[in-house]
């Protein structure tokens, strides 16, 4: 606040002291704490010593094990965002173009998810792709297989599970910025001689992908930071970079590599999230929870 | 109009898509199976009483309980504090001080979890239950922040101003008047962070003490095996609270304002 706020109203502050108070000891402290721990060494089981040495930052620079899970981690949180847009694009677009008098149902609807526990929703594909799943179950009667066929414990799992769970997050910013638009450009470009098509692409497209973008780098950047979805649904080899801090840190007890890893995955979604705020601004994102 | 029946059969699809699987885990939580998944074999209420036995289970629905209020009752008085100073008050920086206490939910829940639990190891403290409670309340801040806000918005501070025209002294309008006005938006965002504090399984993992479970770590432990049909009753049981709860104070938040209309 500093000097600017001399000679200004001081109840502001005070209200704001407690929650700037929290974020400083809670988030900014511990993420330089981070950085510092990742130049110390590790000597053994959950023993470090205090130093400054780039050992665990060139070993992440070297390994091509960390190389290929960045890559992968990028790959499948990409590829989670391309089918959550596909997905969510048009049920947006329905909710926000509808005359359906119960319009707040399909709201109340799309908000419903986020008060299921994330874990239910991600550890019931088990029951719908398993070999007991719903699916294998329909196949088995139909007699369109004889045995279970094997389904889950892949990377197909893994990106399904992602994408149920992160969708409404894509479909209610996507439904904001459209239900922002002024609802007479549609008809004043049909009026003008555009084709139905042509209407939506030029005048409702473009004032959408704010919401689009934001709900883009929400999906991406939450599919990026996750551990527990491919500990559930994965098999053995499907690991994202999030796994690799939790092996490091919860199962190896090397600290100052579980500090360099996750602070690897701090500058990598956080270019991203820097990309996105130079193009759009970080305002779009609290408007889905108005 | 036939670009319109694509959209809305696909709305549907989706819409299936994100509600069906969750309707699978209600379904068969009344499976009389001994396994977790299908094929039905009948209605029991079996797996229900089993949940209930469960001490471990029920210990876990204690704590996630406990945890949730207290994550609810801290972070709404921080949150809302500082929604006030954001919706009342004009001062130079305002968008930069909305960014900063918006930030943290753009780090990632791994790294922040990593980071205060390193944090911690630096100041000589073991992970502890007071850990959870400061961690949820900072990763439920942000989302108070913005829902109390966007209600704060719509309270006018024309009703403040007659209360104090009207002889009133700061203590009486804060109590009689802000306050009720205030009300609305202090339940959401208290329920709002009491889910965000119940559902947390990606930070808690890192920050429990050893022994110390909360409902979806217990969930998270048992399925190290296999779905038990025990889980699918608990999954009923949860959807039931985090949903059930909102869809009941929404419902009669509803009843009670048109009354007074």
């Amino acid at each position: 606040m500093g000097d600017a706020t001399v000679g200004l109203d001081r109840r502001p502050v005070l209200l704001l002291t407690p929650a700037f108070f929290a974020i400083i000891a809670l988030v900014v402290i511990p993420m330089a704490f981070i950085l510092v721990y990742s130049f110390y060494e590790n000597i053994d089981l959950a023993v470090d010593k205090v130093a400054f040495q780039f050992g665990n930052w060139k070993e992440v620079a070297t390994d091509s094990y960390y190389h290929n899970a960045i890559w992968k981690t990028l790959r499948i949180s990409l590829t989670v965002t391309v089918l959550a847009a596909l997905l969510g694009y048009i049920p947006a677009y329905f909710i926000a173009m509808t005359k359906f008098r119960h319009k707040w149902l399909l709201l109340l609807l799309l908000i419903l998810p986020f008060w299921v526990s994330f874990i239910i929703r991600t550890l019931s594909w088990i029951h719908i792709l398993g070999n007991q799943g719903a699916l294998n179950g329909l196949f088995v009667t139909l007699g369109l297989v004889g045995e279970p066929i094997r389904m889950m414990f892949n990377e197909f799992s893994v990106m399904l599970g992602l994408v149920h769970v992160f969708l409404p997050y894509m479909i209610l910013n996507i439904y904001v910025s459209l239900e922002g638009i002024d609802g007479n450009l549609e008809p004043a470009a049909r009026t003008l001689g555009a084709k139905p098509w042509q209407a939506f692409k030029e005048v409702t497209l473009p004032l959408s992908m704010p919401g689009l973008a934001a709900g883009s780098l929400l999906v991406f950047v939450l599919t990026g930071g996750s551990y527990v979805t491919p500990l559930i649904l994965g098999g053995p080899s499907d690991f994202l970079f999030g796994n690799l801090i939790y092996d490091a840190v919860v199962t190896e007890l090397n600290w100052p590599m579980g500090a360099t890893l996750s602070f690897t995955l701090l500058v990598l979604l956080g270019a991203v999230v820097v990309i996105y705020s130079r193009f759009m601004g970080l305002n779009q994102l609290s408007k889905a929870f108005g | 109009m036939n670009a319109w029946v694509f959209i809305r059969f696909y709305t549907i699809l989706v819409y299936t898509f994100m509600f069906a699987p969750i309707f699978v885990v209600l379904l068969l939580a009344f499976n009389s199976s001994q396994f977790g998944g299908f094929p039905i074999e009948g209605f029991s209420l079996h797996w229900f009483g089993e949940l209930f036995q469960n001490d471990a289970i029920m210990r876990a629905f204690r704590t996630s309980f406990a945890l949730g209020l207290m994550t609810a009752l801290v972070s709404t008085v921080i949150g809302i504090l500082a929604s006030l100073a954001l919706v009342r008050y004009q001062f130079p920086g305002k968008e930069w001080v909305t960014t900063f206490l918006i930030s943290p939910v753009l780090v990632p829940e791994t790294v922040l979890a990593v980071g205060l639990l390193i944090f911690l190891r630096w100041l000589h403290m073991p992970r502890s239950f007071a850990l959870l409670l400061l961690g949820h309340s900072i990763i439920a801040l942000p989302f108070v922040v913005l829902v109390v806000q966007a209600r704060l918005v719509g309270i006018r501070k024309e009703y403040e101003e007659a209360a104090r025209s009207l002889g009133a002294n700061p203590v009486q309008t804060f109590f009689q008047v802000t306050f009720p006005l205030l009300m609305p938006a202090v339940f959401a965002g208290a329920l709002f962070a009491f889910t965000i504090s119940f559902d947390n399984i990606t930070a808690t993992i890192f920050w429990r003490p050893s022994g110390l479970e909360t409902v979806p770590t217990q969930i998270f432990g048992m399925l190290r095996h296999s779905v038990s049909p025990e889980i699918n009753a608990l999954g009923f049981v949860m959807i039931c609270i985090t949903v059930g709860v909102p869809l009941l104070a929404g419902g009669l938040a509803r009843y009670f304002s048109r009354k007074k209309v």
